[in-house]
């Protein structure tokens, strides 16, 4: 009998130990509460991608992959038991799409040895490699966004935004306050004076920023919203009748679930981009025909090709190309957390490549190293057109302010390190 | 039979007064601290620690606090996520301050920093009452998050308006921080539990706690015989505060290490613990800890089956946990207004005539 118990003992701890014939890429998603609009379409698209290189390659470099998903509500205390419930797994990167979750998990997942990729999200200073080993925000962060809506203004107002006035209309949390700082730079640099207004989570009252707003005149308004925050900063400024195309939003606050609502009122809503719009690319072909026809699509299946879907399968396909290049780089199929990170900082996005993965001119091309985990900081614009109801990016790939985020980076970065004892280094 | 008064007689003051005058009973609560304190250090992981017992702990504590104030003194409050914001800024504060002092003094320093806070927002207490109460307690909560993300001292300045709790130990242990061993934070947090469930125990029974109980039931019939209103109103506030910024500081320092106060210490935080100790049992030490379990243990027990057993969507699942913890609530207050504790009670009367009831 006691033989029996024992052998039952070591068959249940064999069961529950990790199982290493995968590649497990957790997706910590949000399917409910106020930021459930923003977070379906995204956890839809890297759920896609990642079936479609099961069903149409075997998976990555013929190990299937799998994508064990939970629900945080965009909630920290949620996302933390999302990543002590799936880091046993054998978890290769988290992508928790919030900006809370993921200043959590930077200290978490790097005394786990496991990779962070916050793909335009989180901590603007994990930029800097060196001190951040494990966490990664390629290709563009915060402060590139905050920087290239200021170069594009500079743009439109023929190279000078002298006594200007630019309102930042910012989600009241760790990610509407990442810019502060930057703009804060920017309008001494350019001489524009800079408008804060706070919005509270999670952002359906807003009429007094918007009163504050039209009182006060600003030429431009920034907005770093997410979730309802954004339909409602939309609607309230088409109520007062603030003209759209100066009204600028991050990536974040550029989806179709942000302007639909207003209608017709949205037309020439501008928002940032880090990758390409629309369907019209040969990925979505084989989408179709090995996820959508084969009754494999994630969620409703009716996201396809939206803006915040093509961020998840691009989120995807950067964690697949990593998954791949630390395959190579290790001569090694079944890789570790460890060896993805790996794969992470040799990370190369070149046109060619997006072209035989179906993706030509999708993002811009960029190069991961120790001493960059954020890739070269290029942006375009993209405009809401209401008639044609679709976004479409009316400007090239253009990099941010380099000469003004960089000695920002290093500071916050060197305070990161000397709070926390970290030796900057890439070893 | 084996749960019963008979042949246990007690021959001095204290053994007749002691908590669990059943031996039975007592044997269960030192067999319960035995497995707490001897057992689950030795077998716990990451898993366990970080998804079911710190919450779990941490909780109970707050549900002490809040129901000392809610359950023995008949004062409504909404502002626990606004007090559990001071127990964490205050501790952030007194890390970063003195960083070489024990986390112990830290935790417990933000707890009676708290209390102050909690004293000053309990003078309304001395006018108003019920609703009105609520009221005033509820500009609270929100006057104290739009406090903490508005004054950038109490986040050091730092861009991101958040807080994060740097390595700190006790006797050489680390107690927050990403390096953490599961068995420490789980001890640290368990001492803290303990000691909080005793003190309170001990209160609620004393001088004290007659005079919050007094005061719950009848006011002007308290101030009557004898009790000082103002003083039974504002000890019952500190002290409740002292409980709530103790775990407040736990949240933050042992359990999520960064915190955003808006979100993590907003009203649902409040509403969370009311309805812990509304499910547990208003008045009743048994009832926090067991509302605390019950609304950490099941949101994770819904997923644990729903996701991972039958594969369900995880956003079906979500809804579900609302839908049923929303149900559960209701029920609740329908069938059994005084929650678990109650039912427990029960089931000891009955244990108590088993196996042979009238």
């Amino acid at each position: 009998m006691k033989y029996r118990l024992g052998t039952w003992a070591v068959a249940a701890t064999m069961a529950a130990s990790p199982v290493m014939a995968d590649l497990v890429f957790p997706s910590l998603s949000y399917r409910t509460g106020p930021y459930a609009a923003n977070g379906i379409p995204f956890a839809d698209g890297y759920a896609d991608y990642f079936t479609l290189l099961n069903e149409r390659d075997g998976g990555i470099g013929g190990v299937p992959v799998r994508v064990p998903e939970c629900e945080t509500g965009y909630n920290t205390e949620k996302g933390v038991e999302c990543y002590e419930s799936t880091k046993g797994d054998g978890a290769l990167v988290y992508q928790p799409l919030s900006t809370g979750i993921t200043y959590q998990l930077i200290p978490k997942a790097t005394a786990d040895g496991i990779p962070v990729h916050s793909m335009g999200y989180g901590r603007t200073s994990a930029k800097d490699g060196t001190v951040f080993r494990n966490i990664f925000n390629y290709p563009a962060n915060y402060w590139d966004g905050a920087s290239y809506a200021i170069k594009h203004l500079l743009q439109v107002n023929d190279g000078s935004l002298e006594g200007k006035k630019i309102a930042l209309v910012y989600h009241n949390s760790a990610y509407g306050k990442e810019p502060i700082r930057t703009l804060e730079e920017l309008s001494e640099k350019h001489g524009f004076e800079l408008m804060l207004l706070a919005v509270d989570h999670p952002g359906q009252e807003q009429k007094s920023q918007w009163l504050q707003i039209r009182r006060e005149r600003p030429d431009n308004v920034i907005m770093y919203g997410w979730g309802v925050m954004n339909q409602v900063a939309i609607q309230e400024a088409a109520n007062i009748r603030f003209p759209m195309e100066n009204f600028i939003g991050i990536w974040w606050s550029g989806s179709e679930n942000d302007v639909r609502p207003a209608g017709a009122a949205a037309d020439g809503y501008k928002a940032l981009a880090f990758h390409n719009v629309g369907d019209d690319f040969p990925v979505f072909e084989d989408i179709q025909t090995y996820v959508v026809d084969a009754g494999k699509a994630a969620g409703a299946g009716d996201q396809i090709g939206t803006v915040l879907y093509n961020r998840g399968l691009y989120a995807a396909m950067l964690a697949a190309e990593a998954a791949r290049t630390a395959q190579e780089i290790h001569g090694v199929d079944e890789i570790t957390s460890e060896m993805m990170r790996d794969g992470m900082e040799a990370l190369s996005i070149t046109e060619e490549r997006m072209t035989e993965l179906g993706l030509p001119n999708f993002g811009p091309t960029f190069e991961v190293s120790c001493e960059n985990h954020g890739g070269g900081g290029f942006v375009a614009m993209a405009q809401w057109s209401a008639t044609d109801d679709q976004w479409r990016l009316i400007s090239d790939y253009e990099q941010s302010d380099q000469d003004v985020i960089g000695p920002l980076i290093a500071e916050d970065a060197a305070a990161f390190a000397s709070e926390n004892n970290i030796t900057p280094g890439c070893n | 039979m084996l749960y019963r008064e008979a042949g246990d007689f007690s021959t001095t003051y204290p053994e007749d007064s002691q908590t669990f005058p059943i031996k039975f009973d007592r044997w269960r609560y030192y067999a319960v601290l035995f497995i707490a304190i001897f057992v689950i250090p030795f077998v716990i992981n990451d898993y366990w620690v970080n998804s079911i017992f710190m919450p779990f702990l941490i909780y109970a504590i707050a549900a002490i606090g809040l129901n000392i104030l809610v359950g023995y003194c008949g004062q409504v409050s909404l502002g626990t996520g606004g007090f559990m914001a001071v127990g964490a800024y205050a501790c952030y504060k007194l890390m970063t301050a003195f960083p070489d002092v024990s986390m112990i003094f830290h935790v417990l320093l933000a707890g009676l920093i708290t209390a102050g806070v909690g004293v000053i927002f309990g003078l309304p207490s001395l006018r108003i009452k019920g609703f009105y109460l609520a009221v005033a307690t509820l500009a609270a909560q929100f006057f104290l998050v739009w406090l903490f993300n508005r004054v950038s001292w109490f986040y050091n300045y730092s861009a991101s308006g958040q807080i994060n709790a740097p390595e700190r130990e006790v006797l050489g242990v680390l107690i927050t921080g990403p390096n953490t061993e599961a068995w420490a934070t789980y001890l640290f947090c368990l001492f803290f539990t303990i000691a909080s469930a005793i003190i309170a125990r001990n209160l609620t029974r004393g001088s004290i706690g007659r005079q919050w109980m007094a005061i719950r039931d009848m006011d002007i019939a308290a101030e009557i015989i004898g009790v000082n209103p103002l003083k039974a109103k504002l000890t019952a506030f500190a002290v409740s505060s002292f409980f709530v910024g103790i775990s407040g500081a736990l949240f933050f320092a042992v359990y999520l290490g960064a915190v955003e106060v808006g979100e993590v210490f907003g009203i649902t935080k409040s509403f969370l613990v009311l309805f812990m100790i509304i499910i547990g049992g208003l008045g009743s030490i048994f009832g926090s800890f067991a509302g605390a379990a019950f609304l950490v243990l099941l949101p994770v027990l819904l997923k644990v089956i729903g996701v991972d057993l039958f594969g369900w969507p995880t956003d079906i699942v979500a809804h579900l946990n609302l839908v049923v913890v929303g149900g559960l609530i209701v029920i609740f207050l329908i069938a059994e207004p005084h929650g678990l504790a109650q039912l427990w009670r029960v089931a000891k009367e009955k244990l108590r005539l088993w196996p042979f009831p009238h």
